[in-house]
């Protein structure tokens, strides 16, 4: 016989005005099955959880409705106070009054006419709920880390500080990411390598992690504590073993003209090569696709000179798979190039380059070793004209976006021109500046009152070339739209930050959701930062949107401070409000048919088949089986069933049109 | 909620009256002034184009009126170098043409743009005349208008030397189809206050 | 290949050289060019100034007239016609309930199945037979001179570097032309203003003259009547505000092509311009007087 207790709050004013909560209690008193009902001013307040604490125990209660706020607010609340009183939390329901009532009507008799049959449905759906135990799930607690940037660094230290193992799968040859190539960060202009390095090593160096260079995500397979991770660690053509980093094969490679990544395609390297000198690890890698052994089977003087003979051309890529708990994706950005610009030459003036090529000229371990110099003639530029804006805050040319970090380091780069450049001029165009962090207005004040770096409010039409000038066509709004002209010797344009070009196939791969710009989706914007709606995957820095180095630390530690709060149970506690198929005696052994339509159809790959066999070991049937500790509880697999096999725990088939004939 | 009393009639802003004769939003210019930047006759403009923009973003009455009365309207040549290199795909020779004919339509043009305004006149007269344009008709209508009488006179002996000038017009065969589409292309366009609105 | 051809105003007057070079090299690439019976002006900048629905109707009898004849393609040689001929067609295909009342306007059926060309779309086709019949190879450096209309709008217009095109320089070299890089190629000249603001013309058309002799460009090369009238009528003027003379002609892409394979200067109608074209002295002589007259 059921023993519901129904506790009606009028939430102040929020449902007290528009609702008659007493009439709705009173109503309530009467319906089959209902034993208990009172109303009350809070019902999540500590007395209103007392009033139902103390109903259950008096009344011996088989289940609860509150009539109240959304379940997305007080559902916890009021399931805990149940199981405090010693019924299941499962067999507590809520009516949302509220959002769903008081909320969105008038005050009217209609109002709380709705009230009550919300109510009403509530009830008959608690008489059929069944009480329901966490879903335990073991967690494996190793993290992987994906990027090896400033992001995953600080994400992997943090982790394996708190005493975990951490995997950190870097693409490149060396980590330290973008971060290694800027010469001095704002808002202090301190040496970027200097800051990171110690990091880089410390990484390098700690027991708990295990270092990925030159290696990739292959696949990702599982769930939160209980992921399959395959790396593919690529052929770096030497034995990480027996080579000392001494750099012989570096120095006698022939092929020396490769334009070189790290820095931004201003210089060069050659085709066995390590990308900067403070590379961690500093072993070299052989680039294949221009080493003149792999295309024409000649050369080899790599190996001639290598004196631990640590050279394996015959290397292939190696597949490790790994077992990990949770991952959290830092895989960082890229910049447009110039070629993005039809009006500023389609990327043919050498001279007309990008913020992140300026930050290598101005970088001592750059190509000019520090020196600012023209592209095209190695002169020192007498006026630079710096463009704000190239690429960003441009529905025209694609992206809506603000790159948010463009303002900060165009003051920089004019700043760091003119301390390198006394009497050189600098000239930059923006629209606004954008300098919202901690000392950063104080820094672009400095770039105009000390450095004299000229601002110019308005944007640049188009750059030509004439005699060895770059003319730059733009205006000063401030001065009554003026057209400004100026003749440059170095363009630098803030383009714009864009996620990695295969960000949209890892996305796929791991099952994580990104947005329309392709940057990668926290599970909410303003309160769930570093989780994504795929459970056991954490996200931090520019993969996620633009953003300075001191949010992406912040973020990265975030991320790892949920790791960390993951692993610190030995098994994870989730809700059952997950889908089962059915099982019954055999010969059926389940109403399934084995039809899978269920298993193309979840979102989550949460369904796999069983194979239900006799005492041989002869395979009688294949049903689904729904892992629970992936199923998040959406419901495709039930409403698609078409044996209607599958039912969803705690919103049953039977539970769903009880609400509805109540109704 | 009926109380017998009529909903207050909706005046359409200019933003909105834009939007309806264009389809184009001007609160989409966030005023960087890319266009002056590149607009051939800026310098000579008395507001350049995202000023102008300006204007009619800020909806106030007097604004309004400077726009229509602005010499820039008329200066534009619609060469549509703003709306290549606009960030935010705003159509400025679009709304460009729209000021020009609210302008004209309601007698607000820049005196300094007459002679500019009076060339159009002159060479859709010709056209409304015989479907083609007779350019030695269109220089002497414009002479007219104008007042400036001696203009590339030193030209006229030379172009009639190499043949590029006719004395005869080109013509259509059906002359009465052209005026009627005159016709009713003025009336589609007449206010009730208009001045010499036909082309 | 038939093509319909709309040639517009100017070039039955002012830019009378460009029909003529048009229609004698016509034959030689196999284009039939079919002009569209009874067309009128398109309206030109006038027309979309000061009246929307004119704008539209003037450009519209002719595209409709070109469509009933059955034409696939219109040819539109000046560029000016070509944008309010393409701009029409693309409004009116757009917007049901404008073209409906546009088509009541001008008493014709229109669909919008003819497609607008341009010049420079025609030729670019015909790449191999210029490369083919090329019997004397313009070999001079040129400038190509875009202006407004063959790139802009990007909606309208198939060049496919609009800042930077490459599309005439092809058609250039096809003809054995050395085409010169330089910073005016799609820099407006002027225009609509030629009459009524010579000095802004003199200006702008001036900028443009001069960056090509400084990048050692032979002559100019245009595909629009207007732009000619400005780089070329216009040249006294762009010579006395700038204070300096410029001896290198404005040729007709039509008129290179046509001097490449063969045909006569005459023909061409290179009599007509204003400055003379005389090539191989063209770099170093200063700005010959007034020729002698010649007879049309």
């Amino acid at each position: 016989m059921p023993r519901i207790g129904v506790f009606i709050c009028h939430c102040g004013e929020n449902i007290g005005a528009t609702v008659d909560a007493a009439a709705v209690a009173k109503a309530a008193a009467e319906l089959p099955g209902v034993v208990h009902a009172v109303d009350y001013k809070y019902m999540c307040s500590d007395p209103g959880q007392n009033l139902i604490k103390e109903a259950i125990r008096e009344k011996r209660l088989t289940g609860v409705v509150v009539g109240a706020c959304s379940p997305r607010m007080h559902e916890p609340t009021f399931r805990r106070a149940c199981a405090e009183a010693g019924l299941n939390p499962f067999l507590c329901e809520m009516a949302n009054l509220r959002e769903h009532c008081s909320w969105v009507h008038e005050k009217l008799p209609e109002t709380t006419e709705k009230a009550i049959d919300l109510v009403r449905v509530m009830v008959e759906k608690v008489k059929r709920n069944r009480p329901l135990l966490p879903i335990n799930v073991p967690i494996t607690k190793t993290a992987l880390v994906l990027g090896g940037g400033i992001a995953g660094i600080q994400a992997a230290l943090d982790i394996a500080n708190a005493g975990h193992p951490v995997i950190l799968v870097e693409r490149e040859a060396s980590i330290g990411g973008h971060m290694a190539q800027l010469s001095e960060t704002f808002p202090t202009l301190d040496c970027s390598q200097c800051i990171l390095t110690p990091r880089m090593v410390e990484v390098a160096q700690h027991p708990n992690i295990r270092l990925y260079t030159y290696s990739e995500l292959e696949s990702l397979e599982g769930f939160i504590g209980n992921f399959k991770a395959v790396i593919r660690k690529k052929a770096r053509g030497i034995d990480e073993t027996t080579c000392t980093g001494c750099g012989a094969c570096i120095q006698k490679c022939p092929t020396k003209k490769i334009p070189s990544e790290f820095n931004a395609r201003l210089g060069h390297r050659t085709a066995i090569y390590v990308p900067f000198p403070q590379a961690v690890p500093n072993k070299p890698v052989i680039d294949r696709a221009h080493c003149t052994y792999y295309r024409t089977g000649k050369c080899k003087l790599c190996e001639r000179v290598c004196p631990t003979k640590a050279l394996r051309y015959d290397q292939e890529d190696l597949l490790v798979e790994v077992a990990v708990g949770a991952v959290v994706v830092a895989t960082g950005y890229e910049v447009k190039g110039t070629d993005f610009f039809p009006e500023y030459g389609y990327g043919r003036y050498p001279d007309v380059i990008t913020g992140l090529q300026f930050e290598r000229l101005a970088s001592a371990s750059g190509p000019t070793l520090g020196a600012i110099r023209r592209p095209s003639d190695g002169k020192e530029p007498e006026t630079v004209v710096f463009i704000a804006c190239a690429g960003s805050r441009d529905p025209a040319k694609g992206l809506h976006y603000c790159s948010k970090i463009c303002c900060m380091y165009t003051a920089k780069h004019a700043m760091l021109y003119k301390h390198k450049v006394h009497h050189g001029r600098a000239f930059v165009f923006y629209m606004d500046i954008r300098a919202g962090g901690k000392m950063y207005e104080e820094f672009v004040r400095r770039a105009i009152e000390e450095d004299h770096v000229s601002y110019i409010r308005g944007r640049v039409s188009r750059i030509y070339e004439k005699n060895g000038k770059l003319i730059v066509k733009g205006v000063d709004t401030l001065l009554n739209s003026r057209p400004v002209e100026i003749e440059a010797d170095l363009v630098v344009l803030a383009t714009a930050m864009v996620p990695q070009p295969d960000a949209e196939a890892l996305a796929q791969k791991m099952k994580i959701s990104y947005d329309g710009d392709r940057f990668f989706n926290e599970a909410h914007p303003k309160l769930r930062p570093v989780e994504m709606n795929t459970a056991g995957i954490f996200v931090a820095g520019a993969c996620q949107a633009p953003k300075d180095i001191p949010e992406t630390v912040a973020q990265a530690s975030g991320a790892a401070s949920k790791v960390i709060g993951l692993f610190s149970k030995d098994e994870l506690s989730r809700e059952p409000v997950v889908a089962v198929v059915n099982r019954t005696a055999p010969p059926m052994f389940s109403t399934c048919v084995g039809c899978f339509l269920c298993e193309t159809a979840c979102p989550y790959r949460a369904i796999e088949r069983e194979e239900i066999k006799d005492r041989n070991g002869n395979v009688l049937k294949t049903v689904a089986w729904i892992n629970q500790g992936v199923c998040q509880g959406c419901g495709t697999c039930v409403a698609l069933c078409r044996s209607k096999s599958i039912d969803l725990q705690g919103f049953t088939n039977e539970q769903v049109f009880a609400e509805l004939v109540a109704l | 909620m009926s109380s017998g009393a009529p909903a207050a009639q909706h005046v359409p802003s200019l933003p909105e009256r834009v939007r309806a004769a264009t389809g184009e939003t001007v609160f989409q210019c966030y005023q960087c002034g890319k266009c002056a930047a590149g607009c051939p006759l800026a310098a000579e403009m008395d507001y350049t184009p995202n000023q102008i923009l300006r204007l009619l973003q800020l909806d106030l009455p007097a604004m309004e009126d400077e726009a229509l009365r602005a010499l820039s309207i008329w200066l534009c040549l619609t060469c549509e170098t703003c709306a290549a290199r606009c960030p935010q795909e705003v159509d400025l020779p679009k709304i460009m043409d729209y000021l020009r004919q609210e302008s004209r339509r309601r007698g607000l043009v820049h005196p300094k743009a007459r002679d500019i305004l009076a060339f159009y006149e002159s060479l859709l007269a010709s056209v409304r005349k015989g479907g083609r344009l007779h350019e030695v008709g269109l220089v002497a209508s414009y002479k007219l208008k104008t007042g400036h009488l001696f203009q590339d006179v030193l030209l006229t002996p030379r172009l009639l030397q190499r043949g590029k000038l006719s004395l005869r017009p080109h013509t259509v065969a059906d002359k009465d189809a052209v005026r009627r589409i005159f016709e009713r292309c003025n009336a589609a366009a007449a206010a009730p206050e208009h001045k010499a609105d036909h082309a | 290949m038939k093509l319909g051809y709309f040639p517009g105003c100017s070039l039955e007057s002012s830019a009378r050289e460009y029909k003529e070079s048009l229609q004698a090299i016509a034959p030689l690439l196999d284009l039939e060019l079919c002009e569209v019976a009874d067309w009128n002006c398109c309206g030109a900048t006038a027309a979309h100034s000061v009246n929307r629905k004119l704008a539209l109707a003037l450009p519209a009898r002719t595209l409709a007239l070109a469509e009933r004849a059955g034409f696939d393609e219109l040819l539109v040689p000046c560029s000016a016609c070509f944008s309010r001929l393409a701009a029409t067609r693309r409004d009116l295909l757009a917007d049901e309930s404008l073209r409906q009342e546009i088509t009541s306007i001008i008493e014709l059926d229109y669909v919008g199945s003819t497609k607008v060309v341009s010049v420079v779309d025609v030729l670019s086709r015909a790449l191999p037979t210029v490369r083919a019949k090329t019997i004397a190879p313009f070999a001079h450096k040129v400038a190509c001179y875009y202006g407004c209309y063959l790139t802009r709008p990007a909606s309208l217009t198939t060049c496919v570097r609009p800042e930077d095109p490459q599309e005439m320089e092809a058609i250039a070299a096809a003809a054995g032309a050395t085409p010169v890089d330089w910073a005016f190629k799609v820099e407006c000249c002027g225009a609509a203003l030629s009459v009524s603001r010579t000095a802004t013309v003199a200006e702008l058309a001036g900028r443009i003259v001069a960056d090509a002799a400084e990048r050692g460009a032979e002559a100019l090369v245009v595909a629009c009547p207007l732009c000619h009238t400005n780089l070329d009528l216009r040249r006294p003027a762009i010579e006395r505000h700038r204070g300096a003379s410029y001896a290198l002609p404005v040729l007709y892409i039509t008129q290179l092509v046509g001097l490449a394979l063969g045909l006569a200067g005459r023909t061409l109608g290179l009599h007509r311009h204003h400055v003379p074209v005389r090539l191989a002295a063209c770099a170093a002589a200063p700005a010959a007087p007034a020729a002698a007259p010649k007879e049309n």
